[in-house]
């Protein structure tokens, strides 16, 4: 069993296809959506955390890829300019989800992206703008 | 009787590579097994550092006269207003200035780009003289070009700060950061037992000409710094509990590195500029061993409320308990987050500590200390006659 978040990024024609039921349904994986951003007959956006077999996750994400709708892995998405940082400290004030955190020892800033749920809070709290997430 | 040493004595010793110059976390650790007399005996300076966000910065700058000369009364460098009021050629830059239209570009990354080796751009208008006929310049600039590039603070390395929370239902957007609403972060700035005027809380050592560690090369204490307060409350080591005491400092910028200055920029706050400050503390007797000795547990700091206005106080906690990562305030368990950074201060202590072992930089004693009974005014607002 593992588990990954991704991020699905739908065309505005895809809006009304029930794709989350087919992956619990048809490959075993157990969903839990942490962030969806739905316009119909626009676009829509959401993350998912995966969780399953690594196959059934695979064959998953293929059948999500074959009706246009893009997925890629979240820390694929999220980008932290990590050699100008000066480990501040501002961000881990704001993440709530525990991805960002000092170490104890040496203060130096730490980012577990599989930890991340999109909130976005980190982008404004840098002071230096280091943070850039694509979600939508 | 116990040991005393004089300045000449302790550079002496520098000079010689035979000084004991230790961090004040070293010192502090070593507090827990050896007596202030004991230390005294050991150790000869203690360095202390921070590197925070501290927006009382700037830089003057000399552009050099052009030709045909102009006498500049309206100033920009890439947009950002400079002060216009100094001679024909000399500016002010505030680290937090900054043009309207686009405010999160301010004076502190204007020092920055110039400190990169970045052309920066200037724009100055002028009525124009007989002796100074011009009426508007455009040009670039770099580090290279201009005369004097001077750091001058005029409040930097807080002794002490507060903690920030919010026990509002919405989110603060502060200078101590983002504060999340219902008291759910807390966030706070001093680097504790390494802070540079928590070592000295009596300015015993710290005065008008100490030499310091600035932005990377070697600067100076000049002044005692603006909102100068020495009669805040203590506990009862004589350590401030809030915000104290202050200093201004200066240096020269063309020697600093960018490693140690750091343009900020805080979401619907403003902009604002890391200066990385290290201190060395000589320790000239048992009272000063017992100042370098202090340690996170026994160092506090007041919480408050930013979310309120007034900022009431809700509470007193140490930096141990901050560093720990919660707070307790009012019953409920906090989150910390520090929004300065220690692992830099950490860094400035220890390069400090080698230019002072090798030999690179004096202790200085100040040519004139500074008061020890302030307090601060208010703004009292009056009425204006307006004929």
């Amino acid at each position: 069993m593992i588990k990954k978040r991704y991020i699905l990024n739908f065309p505005p024609q895809s809006g009304d296809k029930a794709f989350t039921y087919h992956l619990v349904k048809e490959y075993d994986i157990r969903i839990n959506i942490l962030k969806a951003e739905v316009y119909p007959g626009k676009r829509g956006s959401l993350l998912l955390e995966l969780q399953g077999k690594k196959e059934n996750i695979e064959k998953g994400v293929e059948y999500i890829k074959s009706h246009k709708i893009t997925c890629e892995s979240l820390d694929k998405r999220i980008r932290w300019k990590e050699e100008k940082c000066i480990d501040c400290g501002n961000c881990t004030a704001v993440c709530f989800a525990g991805a960002l955190n000092m170490d104890k020892q040496s203060w130096e800033l730490e980012f577990d992206k599989s930890k991340c749920v999109v909130c976005e809070l980190c982008i404004p709290a840098c002071p230096l703008n280091l943070f850039e997430i694509d979600f939508r | 009787m116990s040991t005393t040493k004089t300045y000449e004595e302790i550079n002496q010793k520098l000079k010689a590579g035979k000084a004991v110059v230790l961090t004040a976390e070293e010192v502090a650790q070593m507090a827990k097994e050896l007596t202030p007399e004991e230390i005294v005996e050991k150790v000869d300076v203690v360095t202390t550092a921070t590197f925070g966000a501290m927006c009382s910065s700037g830089a003057i700058i000399n552009f050099g006269h052009a030709n045909p000369p102009i006498r500049m009364e309206k100033i920009r460098l890439n947009g950002v207003p400079c002060y216009e009021g100094l001679a024909a050629v000399d500016s002010y830059i505030g680290a937090t200035a900054c043009n309207p239209d686009n405010p999160e570009y301010g004076g502190a990354h204007v020092i920055q780009d110039l400190l990169e080796g970045k052309d920066v751009v200037l724009e100055a208008w002028a009525k124009g003289t007989d002796c100074y006929p011009r009426k508007h310049i455009k040009t670039k600039i770099n580090i290279n070009t201009i005369n004097e590039f001077t750091l001058f603070n005029p409040r930097n390395a807080y002794q002490n700060y507060n903690v920030a929370v919010n026990t509002t239902s919405t989110i603060k957007y502060t200078y101590m950061g983002s504060l999340l609403p219902n008291l759910r972060n807390a966030t706070y700035s001093t680097s504790g037992e390494l802070s540079p005027l928590l070592n000295d809380p009596e300015f015993k050592t710290i005065g008008l000409g100490t030499r310091i560690f600035l932005g990377g090369t070697q600067g100076f204490v000049v002044w005692p710094g603006t909102q100068f307060h020495t009669t805040k409350p203590k506990n009862e080591l004589g350590v401030p509990v809030t915000n104290g005491a202050t200093i201004a400092v200066m240096g020269n910028l063309k020697e600093m590195s960018p490693e140690y200055i750091q343009a900020a920029s805080y979401e619907k706050y403003g902009v604002s500029m890391f200066v990385g400050i290290g201190i060395p503390i000589p320790v000239l007797n048992v009272d000063i061993a017992k100042r370098v000795s202090i340690n996170n547990s026994q160092i506090e700091t007041s919480v408050l409320d930013y979310g309120t206005v007034g900022t009431p106080k809700l509470g007193q906690v140490t930096y141990e308990e901050l560093q720990s990562g919660t707070i307790k305030v009012k019953g409920k368990k906090i989150r910390t987050a520090p929004v300065a950074s220690l692992k830099k201060a950490r860094k400035i202590a220890d390069e400090l500590k080698k230019w002072l072992q090798n030999g690179e930089f004096e202790v200085s004693k100040p040519v004139h200390m500074f008061a020890s009974n302030t307090s601060l005014n208010g703004l009292k607002e009056t009425e204006v006659d307006n004929d």
